[in-house]
């Protein structure tokens, strides 16, 4: 696990240039296909679809009167930010996995942007919820965090994400060195488990859309262990041990 | 997207109510905005005797009538778990729902145990307009405009026995019309239940009709309760059995999450259901959350219910 620690986590920052790596990875990355350059700033902007439609319809539901957030704008457009979050911070788990079975290395980048992108969603949907829905009350805030055990944990799964993005730039990994880097960008999982729980506990009593959830967390989780497995004479096993 | 629904009742409500007493509630409210709201407050409870303080509200609630929530909003944003979990389910989803023919059967504590029509109940030209206010435990509320009968009229109809102290509704349990039916979100059939003081008082309303049209299928059609001072989830939809009973009825909320609701469930700012509180409400088409009243500002008419009754550990 050590040993696969360096080059997954180089590639863990998404390609950081200038860290010692095998002269093996080395030829293997020049030759690895890599996407056209516009695709990342296309996934960028996608990404950020979900958040400009509930923006304007947020404000053409409150001063023009339209219905696109149907009779609750407020808590619709809270459960909407919400699960995008949790969308995308499942995506930025799936992009190791998927990495692992497609063999596709240049996918990595995407980590970094959709783990950025589930924090900026979570912002959203902290902001709605303090902002709108319980209008600022620091006292309803507090009652909240403390009492109601969704929102603690809710609240949790984003607090340890602050340090996640604080440090999702390549100085911070120059600055922790890669292990330390590792082991502090493990609280992803924490705040992925956290959050889903979250979500599960929030909802009355049909639990079946926060259930689609959990589910695809478990499966990713079980993916990450078959290639963690040890396995007797294989030398990938822990080549790919490590990272994400 | 707007549904034209073709009235069934032989007269439209606007015509039940005649339009010069709509007319004269206009004027009247107007007034009142004039003169302010404490005299409206007394003009209003001057018409029902059993009205004064508190918030004032009247039995007919004409008082509310400039607070009216949109109907495109009663008509579409609707708990009815039957016809799917989310509030925008129902409307689509009971679009075919067969109303007609429907019975109603009346079992239990009761002298006269029998199979009803709707039609027994339901007298066109004795349709009662009231407008109540509707808080769902789930924070959010509306103002609404039923037209239906006094629950007591039903329930002296069917005559009670002396021993029968609760009674408890049932609602329609089709999981072929019900697409909802078929997850096991809440126990089926849907059960609801009151005490039957509560069930008697004036306030409690059996409902069928909304906005002076025959009520939507997504709002309970043909017959659902409507209960003022509770939450929205103690008046059950589509209603086909009425039982009499000494015991208190297990009911679907209570039985699925009895630590949230209780088989109270009044409303009340001082209990907060556990993930939230109960203390401010969200009117809908407001953007702004509201003080939640005491028992839903029916505490004038309906306090008297619960004297002695530890209304923390009743929720």
């Amino acid at each position: 696990m050590e040993a696969g620690l360096q080059p997954a986590g180089v590639e863990g920052v998404g390609g950081v240039q200038g860290v010692a790596r095998s002269r093996v990875e080395r030829v293997r990355r020049a030759k690895a296909p890599k996407a056209p350059r516009w695709v990342h700033p296309l996934v960028i902007v996608a990404a950020l679809v979900p958040f400009v439609w509930v923006a304007f319809a947020m404000w053409s539901d409150v001063f023009e009167g339209t219905r696109y957030l149907g009779s609750e704008p407020i808590k619709e457009s809270e459960h909407f930010t919400g699960k995008w979050a949790l969308r995308f911070l499942l995506g930025c788990l799936a992009v190791t996995p998927l990495i692992r079975i497609t063999k596709i290395g240049w996918l990595i980048t995407y980590r970094r942007t959709f783990g950025l992108i589930a924090f900026f969603y979570a912002c959203v949907h902290l902001t709605i919820y303090f902002g709108l829905d319980i209008e600022l009350m620091w006292s309803n805030l507090v009652e909240d965090v403390l009492d109601r055990t969704y929102i603690t944990l809710g609240m949790t799964a984003l607090l340890l994400m602050v340090p996640l993005a604080l440090t999702s730039t390549k100085a911070s990994i120059r600055w922790l060195g890669n292990r330390k880097w590792t082991a502090v960008h493990r609280l992803v999982y924490v705040s992925a488990v956290l959050g889903v729980i979250h979500f599960y506990m929030a909802v009355k009593k049909d639990v079946r859309e926060p259930l689609v959830f959990a589910a695809i967390l478990a499966t990713l989780f079980a993916i990450r262990w078959w290639y963690r497995r040890p396995v007797a004479g294989n030398k990938r096993a822990g080549d790919l041990a490590s990272g994400g | 997207m707007l549904i034209r629904i073709t009235p069934e009742h032989p007269i439209p409500s606007s015509e039940i109510t005649p339009e010069g007493v709509y007319q004269d509630r206009r004027s009247f409210l107007k007034d009142a905005g004039i003169l302010g709201v404490g005299l409206a407050a007394t003009l209003a409870a001057g018409k029902q005797a059993g009205a004064q303080g508190g918030q004032g509200t009247s039995i007919g609630g004409a008082e509310l009538k400039g607070e009216l929530t949109p109907e495109e909003d009663v008509t579409s944003y609707n708990n009815f778990y039957e016809f799917g979990t989310g509030k925008d389910d129902p409307k689509p989803n009971a679009k075919n729902f067969k109303t007609k023919p429907w019975t109603i059967k009346v079992e239990g504590m009761v002298a006269k145990p029998a199979t009803y029509s709707v039609e027994d109940f339901v007298s066109p030209s004795k349709l009662e307009d009231r407008i109540y206010r509707h808080r769902c435990v789930e924070a959010w509320s509306m103002v609404v405009p039923w037209q239906g009968f006094p629950m007591a009229d039903f329930i002296k109809k069917v005559q009670p026995t002396a021993s029968a102290k609760y009674v408890e509704f049932t609602t329609l349990n089709d999981p072929k019309q019900m697409p909802g039916l078929r997850f096991p979100v809440l126990e089926w059939p849907y059960v609801e239940g009151l005490r039957l003081d509560e069930a008697m008082h004036p306030l409690a309303f059996f409902v069928t009709g909304v906005y002076g049209k025959t009520l939507p299928n997504q709002n309970g059609a043909p017959l659902r309760i409507v209960m003022p001072w509770k939450y929205g989830f103690k008046g059950g939809k589509s209603i086909v059995k009425v039982r009499f009973t000494d015991k208190e009825p297990r009911t679907a909320w209570n039985i699925a999450a009895p630590d949230e609701y209780g088989f109270y469930a009044n409303v009340n700012p001082e209990v907060d259901h556990p993930r939230w509180t109960q203390a401010r409400e969200r009117r809908i088409g407001e953007l702004r959350r509201r003080e939640t009243l005491m028992f839903n500002g029916y505490g004038s008419q309906v306090a008297s219910l619960y004297s002695g009754l530890d209304l923390k550990k009743n929720y």
